[in-house]
């Protein structure tokens, strides 16, 4: 069985595709593009598909991983290109790599997320002082509905690195509104620190409220290096190992 | 003028709602125009959540009907959940379609679906969110024409105030039609206005305008006349009827969603049309006369729709599926070709005979086994024979029984309460039924592990069939007699284990009745009832029978009439109905006899298999039954089978 690994991205709009939605229309973009899935034995086979960690619903993303297992060897470029042209613009499969034999597993690869939080009329300086406070405080107990009741836990232990990396043009290209952009990585911990749970956090310490929702997309995922850069999963695939973050 | 996206206002509001992606759009199937390029533009409303509207035939058929039309742009809307709908308001975003994001208002027309009564409450809604004002006389020319569509219309009375036209029967020709009466009008410069237009559109004699017609009432709340207020529009309306489904082979290209939805599957009607006769369903009534579609098309349309759509499922969809005159061959070619895949081929069927089972068994082949259904619909025989339901006890036995011994290990068994004259023992009947289906399917099949699931649905009367005349049961009664079967159905401990029970409760099908057969006066109890907050009446966990019972106190007694009038009440042969004037083709004495052969229990055969029993649709309606078999074979033959990409 030949194993395939695809980064894929949720894009525009269709940032609001739950991991459930995105899992059943994979699943039919599969056999619109004929793909040569293995299934699973038993009596309802199911296809061999496996998730990474998947960003949350509402949160864009360029970097989702998922892996698949064929029953007859195909070439990775083409099958990236059918499965790209069987899904709706904006869940875009962006590359594929042959999974080598023993290689170990996506989930291994995996232990950080860099994040871009753009907060539309929310002046950078406002931002800078909450991310400050954030960074200053050894612990910052924020709330959130988990499927377990609500919880309460520290969401500043798993924060790598957060930094008020400037000012962004806002989507509907209003003049003279403000926008500040946060760059986030965070380890992957349990229970999961997600980004809102660091909005969260900013508002617990400095009273960050942000008029409009803000919006976040997930750069990459990966190893976290001792220099704060994430390393791609796919890079040990690919074989030229290189330093990801795109 | 270009219209806008309210997109980038929306998408502020979607973290704060639950599941947003059903309001984002971006289905495979779905279609995007410049708005500038083209001259008519439909906004196509299934007045009910997403997920229900979503897989609704009529509307994707009209949807990919009209857009393949250049000049033409459709778009479609559903009802927004109450959460969104509250955040809406209060932020001054529009009603939108999910397509490219554009205010419902800003289209030609407003084209409602209604499958069921129960909607008419969102589309108030939606109208509201639109900004287009609720009652008809209040719009101008910068408004959609409101237009209902849907089996429902077959008696719009109810909200012809909110309507400014409908259309009863089939749409594939009709909406073409009536975008080119819009096209012509607005290439001239619409003259005359609204009126000019809507009055273009009553002259077809198929589009209902009820602002052209006036109805008189006598002075005990009867209906005295509806007659037209101008010379130049029918008395009747006249219902459409497409006839060779063959030409009309859609959808093609059917939407394919995110989000999770009620029915992921292809669905392909095989037929259109029923003639079996049974005096509750109006959908049998007023779709007549059966018009087939041929197996060649219906294989063509399966290979396409699961080739662009990637759905694992069928549904060989119609009124009463078995009774296609090629089905066999049909179930056998699709089996054939589909042996060696994961698609799962489904028949849902009203029959209660073994051929039902032969052919699940055939579309089972490659082991994707679906359920199987039987509806004897009444639990007496007597009661069957009122209904017009012919199957015996025993064939319904023995065809359960045949079910088991060839390895299902459930099946399930539809019926009705509240039937006219029906009795509690006609219901407790149910129980006898489903305890002799357990016990001898468990010698059937060697096992004790077998069950069944009855489920039971509230009759309600409906225009154009024989019951439009018959008195609906209390609430209370029907609650009663369900809870006498119910504890029936478990008076044997080992047996009741083996049944499954599910059933509605009264109220809901009392305010259907309500809905169904009544006239403009109970719009504004439609109003009322939205006014207090009434939406989604079609879920049980926003329905308030108080709040429906309330609003009819309020407003029916000052036309003299009550809840129980237009629902518990008889009707007399003479009286003037409220849909009378709007012709489905049935002729109005066939239908009273039928009534009486219904209460002396007198059945009628199937018009399919035996001469014609002059109800009226053909001659009427200038139709005729269209079936095979066409002696051909499921085409293409070759089996699909995975090939690398």
């Amino acid at each position: 069985m030949q194993r395939i690994r695809l980064r894929y991205a949720k894009r525009g709009p269709l940032r609001f595709t739950s991991h459930r939605d995105f899992a059943r229309a994979f699943e039919r973009a599969l056999r619109r593009a004929a793909v040569p899935i293995a299934y699973s034995q038993g009596f309802t086979p199911h296809p061999k598909i496996s998730y990474a960690s998947a960003a949350p619903t509402g949160v864009g993303s360029e970097a989702e991983y998922l892996e698949i297992g064929l029953q007859a060897a195909a070439d990775p470029e083409q099958l990236r290109v059918a499965l790209d042209a069987a899904l709706s613009p904006g869940l875009d499969i962006l590359e594929a790599v042959i999974a080598p034999e023993g290689g170990g597993s996506l989930a291994d690869r995996i232990d950080a997320s860099r994040w871009r939080l753009e907060l539309p009329e929310v002046e950078p300086v406002t931002a800078k002082e909450a991310v400050a406070a954030f960074l200053d405080a050894p612990e910052v107990l924020v709330e959130r509905m988990t499927k377990q009741g609500r919880r309460t836990f520290d969401a500043r232990a798993a924060v790598n690195n957060c930094a008020v990396t400037g000012e962004a043009d806002l989507p509907s290209g209003a003049v003279g509104v403000p926008c500040a952009i946060i760059d986030l990585v965070v380890r992957q911990v349990t229970p999961a620190v997600r980004p809102d749970d660091v909005l969260s956090g900013l508002r617990v310490v400095a009273g960050l409220e942000p008029p409009v929702p803000p919006r976040v997309t997930r750069l990459a995922q990966g190893t976290l290096t001792a220099q704060g850069e994430i390393v791609d999963p796919l890079d040990a695939d690919r074989g030229d190992v290189g330093i990801g973050g795109r | 003028m270009s219209v806008s996206s309210v997109f980038p206002q929306l998408e502020q509001l979607l973290p704060r709602v639950s599941k947003p992606i059903q309001y984002v759009g971006g289905e495979l199937g779905a279609v995007v125009k410049d708005w500038d390029a083209t001259t008519v533009r439909w906004a196509l409303m299934y007045p009910d959540a997403y997920e229900v509207g979503l897989p609704n035939q009529g509307v994707q058929i009209l949807y990919e009907v009209l857009n393949e039309q250049e000049d033409v742009l459709a778009e479609r809307t559903y009802s927004v959940w109450p959460d969104l709908e509250a955040l809406m308001k209060e932020n001054g975003v529009p009603q939108f379609t999910v397509d490219a994001h554009r205010p419902v208002k800003a289209f030609d027309v407003f084209g409602l679906s209604f499958a069921t009564e129960l909607g008419y409450t969102n589309m108030l809604s939606a109208l509201d969110l639109a900004g287009i004002p609720l009652n008809s006389a209040d719009r101008d020319e910068s408004h959609p024409i409101v237009l209902a569509g849907g089996h429902a219309s077959f008696n719009p009375e109810p909200i012809a105030d909110f309507i400014d036209a409908a259309v009863l029967g089939d749409g594939e020709e009709a909406v073409l039609e009536i975008t080119g009466i819009i096209r012509d009008w607005k290439a001239e410069g619409c003259p005359g206005g609204r009126d000019e237009l809507l009055l273009r559109l009553a002259r077809t004699e198929s589009i209902y305008v009820p602002r052209f017609y006036d109805v008189d009432y006598l002075p005990d709340g009867r209906i005295q006349r509806v007659v037209p207020n101008r010379p130049d529009v029918p008395f009747r309306v006249a219902k459409r009827t497409t006839m060779d489904l063959d030409a009309w082979p859609y959808p093609k290209k059917p939407l394919v969603p995110l989000a999770e939805t009620v029915h992921e599957r292809y669905a392909v009607e095989i037929f259109r049309g029923c003639t079996r006769g049974c005096r509750f369903c109006q959908a049998g009534m007023i779709t007549r006369p059966v018009r087939e579609r041929s197996i060649t098309t219906v294989g063509q349309m399966v290979q396409q729709g699961l080739e662009f759509s990637g759905f694992s499922e069928v549904g060989l969809l119609s009124l009463s599926s078995a009774d296609h005159s090629e089905i066999g061959d049909m179930c056998s070619g699709l089996a054939e070709q589909y042996a060696d895949t994961n698609v799962s081929l489904s028949l849902p069927s009203t029959r209660v005979d073994a051929f039902n089972i032969d052919l699940a068994q055939e579309l089972s082949r490659n082991g994707r086994r679906t359920g199987l259904t039987f509806a004897p619909e009444g639990g007496s025989e007597r009661i069957r024979k009122v209904i017009n339901k012919m199957v015996t006890k025993e064939d319904l036995i023995r065809t359960v029984v045949t079910a088991y011994s060839n390895g299902w290990r459930q099946v399930k068994l539809y019926f009705m309460c509240g039937l006219p004259t029906e009795t509690d023992e006609d219901v407790l009947e149910i129980a006898h039924m489903a305890h002799e289906v357990i016990r001898a399917g468990r010698e059937a099949a060697g096992t004790k592990d077998i069950r069944c699931t009855v489920s039971i649905g509230g009759f309600v009367p409906k225009p154009h069939t024989p019951f439009q005349w018959a008195s609906m049961e209390r609430p209370e009664v029907i609650d009663a007699r369900l809870k006498l079967l119910k504890q029936e159905i478990n008076s044997d401990r080992s047996l009741g284990r083996a049944i499954g029970f599910r059933y509605h409760d009264g109220e809901p099908s009392l305010i259907e009745g309500l809905l169904s057969r009544g006239d403009r006066r109970v719009g504004q109890v439609i109003r009322r009832v939205w006014e207090k907050g009434g939406r989604f009446d079609g879920w049980s966990e926003h329905f308030s029978y108080s709040r429906w019972v309330e609003a009819c106190d309020e407003v029916l007694p000052g036309f003299g009439v009550d809840l129980d009038w237009f629902t518990t009440r008889e009707r007399e042969e003479l009286e003037v109905l409220p849909w009378d004037h709007l012709d489905s083709g049935l002729d109005k004495d066939w239908l009273w006899q039928d009534w009486q052969d219904s209460m002396s229990e007198f059945e009628q055969d199937d018009c399919r298999w035996t001469p014609c029993f002059d109800c009226g649709v053909c001659p009427a309606m200038d139709t005729e039954i269209q079936i095979g078999p066409t002696g051909k074979k499921l085409l293409p033959l070759t089996p699909v089978t995975r090939v690398p990409a």
